[in-house]
């Protein structure tokens, strides 16, 4: 018997889905709520929800207080960078096991997604204490690096399961047809390929944009993006929520208009593979 | 021209032994079909021709040229997929274009001959659709197409039947036997089904463990099968063998009898058995006999035949149609040769 749902399931499960959405994005809406509220109405007990004195007065101060845009210039140049340096590494490397694999290549393909299961602060001091000796403490360039080798594993991943639904008799099949390598790659391949990269890089992306651990104990002043700016409004001279508020709100916009824009291509690309 | 001589050809995977010392000839204009159970090397065998593979020993010519080391695009074959490897991201149209493309034809005459194409193939109304909006007989027709445009010196199928319903694949196998007769260029077919290879061959190779086992047209292939396994892999149902001592009072080691060559009498026969299954097919009746000392026989009958589980029944086979096998397996006398 093929599964039916009732119209009054479907109702039980409309509302559902809407709690559990509405639930999920919850703490998102509150802080957006909270930035626009005063540092007395942030902490007020009970909380107003909606009516309140709506103020901007903790956007300009934030501003006045730190260069937002130069937090803002910190992330993208992390994020973008990483994402840019994983792919020339990940993408030849998926190729390659993907389409040319060898007895070790799932074991290779384990051993990459292990280094995923350690704690990343397992790794905390020798990696501050190789980039202090380097000088990449607080850099841009330390600061991607990191990024690039702690996402590189779910690139490779990534591509690597996408390229394998790429069937080889395709490749024959233009290669029968006269296709030169070059034409292989740019007629064939590229459009096939390239909504996987796609998915690919907007994941990194936003995986590297919110990325708080090493952002937060690597850098100090010049290198620190988003997640660090945000991590210093929570500040030794005690909680300022609404400012706090303000703060998270410009440093998520960007990055959830991003989601908002490509968020087919980026359920496309993680359930990918997942039904044939 | 279309001809293809493959000389002492081998094929090695590590140290495992694909296609070993194999020399075939394959005239202009012909339909061959490769066939042999799964794991025989007849997709490599194609594989090597196409140049998709290199062989580790021999030599491949095609009209004459060798072309052992040509990259498979130099060799002028087209070849059509199990799978149908169409462009998903392309329409039909472009996909039949595709290899006029490469070829860097000019448009006016892309478009003729992807005209031509899509008339012959009944695609006409299907030109703008994706891949993925067609049924499987329509996407086997596009990778057809793709194949023609180029005019080929010689076609390469690769198993392209077997993702078909059978309903579709009785037709597929019409379509492309009517296309050979249309272009007369040489077709190489590989197939796993003999009944594909009976019907739509004009020679046949069979091939067991990389071997060639016997090369002819599918009649001479059923009427003098030159060993126990092209015996066996070639008609439907298989050919009966009988060991023992029913063979040996005849001098062989094994006899071998085709089901439609045993002949059925209520009250005498060579061999006399109980019936066991019978499968009514409304236009034959296969009969499986239970003969005590040699086994199970199969038998053929046109038409419907009354007979139940259990009854008794006397087989014989056709005076002539008794094929003799020796030690190795290989045929000693001929049919017609022994009745």
């Amino acid at each position: 018997m093929a599964r039916t749902l009732t119209p009054k399931r479907k109702v039980a499960f409309t509302v559902l889905a809407w709690v559990l959405g509405l639930l999920i994005f919850f703490p998102i809406l509150w802080t957006v709520l909270t930035s626009f509220k005063t540092e007395g109405e942030a902490i007020a007990n009970p909380p107003s929800f909606l009516f309140f004195d709506w103020t901007l007065e903790n956007y300009t101060e934030v501003q006045e207080r730190s260069n937002y845009l130069r937090h803002v210039i910190n992330s993208v140049v992390i994020s973008f960078g990483s994402t840019a340096i994983g792919l020339l590494i990940a993408v030849p490397a998926a190729w390659a096991m993907a389409f040319s694999p060898t007895k070790r290549t799932k074991g290779i393909l384990m051993w990459m997604l292990s280094t995923k299961m350690l704690p990343a602060v397992g790794v905390m001091m020798p990696i501050y204490l190789i980039f202090r000796d380097l000088g990449l403490l607080d850099t841009l360039l330390g600061l991607t690096i990191v990024m690039t080798m702690v996402n590189l594993p779910i690139m490779v991943w990534m591509l690597y399961t996408y390229f394998k639904e790429i069937p080889g008799d395709i490749l024959e099949a233009a290669r029968m047809d006269g296709a030169q390598l070059g034409q292989e790659i740019l007629y064939v391949l590229a459009p096939m390929a390239v909504p996987g990269i796609a998915s690919t890089c907007l994941l990194n992306i936003i995986l590297a944009w919110n990325e708080a651990f090493w952002t937060l104990n690597l850098t100090a002043a010049d290198a620190a993006p988003l997640t660090a700016f945000i991590a210093s409004y929570s500040s030794p001279e005690g909680l300022f929520w609404a400012k706090l508020s303000a703060a998270s709100t410009m440093a998520i916009a960007p990055i959830l208009i991003l989601g908002w824009f490509s968020q087919r291509q980026l359920v496309r690309g993680l359930t990918f593979g997942a039904v044939k | 021209m279309g001809n293809i001589r493959l000389s002492n050809v081998s094929k090695t995977f590590g140290t495992q032994e694909v296609i070993r010392d194999l020399n075939l000839n394959i005239e202009d204009g012909e339909f061959v079909v490769f066939v042999g159970p799964s794991g025989c090397g007849k997709s490599t065998l194609l594989r090597l021709i196409a140049g998709l593979e290199d062989v580790s020993d021999g030599r491949i010519e095609i009209n004459g040229a060798d072309v052992t080391d040509l990259a498979p695009a130099r060799r002028g074959l087209s070849m059509v997929f199990q799978s149908y490897a169409l462009y998903p991201h392309m329409s039909v149209r472009s996909n039949i274009a595709f290899p006029l493309r490469m070829a860097g034809l000019d448009k006016a005459a892309i478009d003729r001959k992807v005209a031509e194409a899509a008339r012959v193939l009944n695609l006409t109304d299907y030109l703008t659709r994706k891949p993925r909006q067609l049924s499987g007989g329509q996407r086997q027709r596009v990778a057809i197409g793709r194949a023609i445009v180029r005019e080929p010196t010689a076609f390469l199928f690769d198993e392209p039947l077997s993702n078909l319903d059978a309903a579709l694949r009785v037709n597929m196998r019409l379509e492309i036997s009517e296309l050979h007769q249309q272009l007369g260029t040489t077709m190489i077919y590989v197939t796993h089904d003999q009944i594909e290879a009976m019907t739509m061959a004009d020679k046949i190779v069979v091939l067991n463990k990389g071997v060639v086992e016997q090369v002819g047209s599918p009649m001479e292939l059923y009427r003098t099968p030159a060993n126990l396994f092209v015996a066996g892999f070639i008609g439907s149902p298989r050919m009966n063998f009988i060991n023992g001592n029913e063979a040996a009072k005849v001098g062989a080691s094994v006899i071998g009898v085709r089901p439609e060559h045993m002949t059925m009498s209520p009250d005498d026969g060579r061999w006399c058995g109980e019936v066991g299954v019978a499968e009514h097919l409304g236009s034959d009746t296969f009969l499986h006999v239970k003969v005590d000392g040699i086994g199970q026989i199969t038998a053929r009958a046109p038409g419907e035949i009354d007979l139940r589980h259990g009854e008794k029944i006397f087989l014989s086979p056709e005076p002539g149609k008794m094929h003799l096998f020796g030690q190795n397996g290989e045929i000693v006398s001929a049919s017609g040769a022994v009745s």
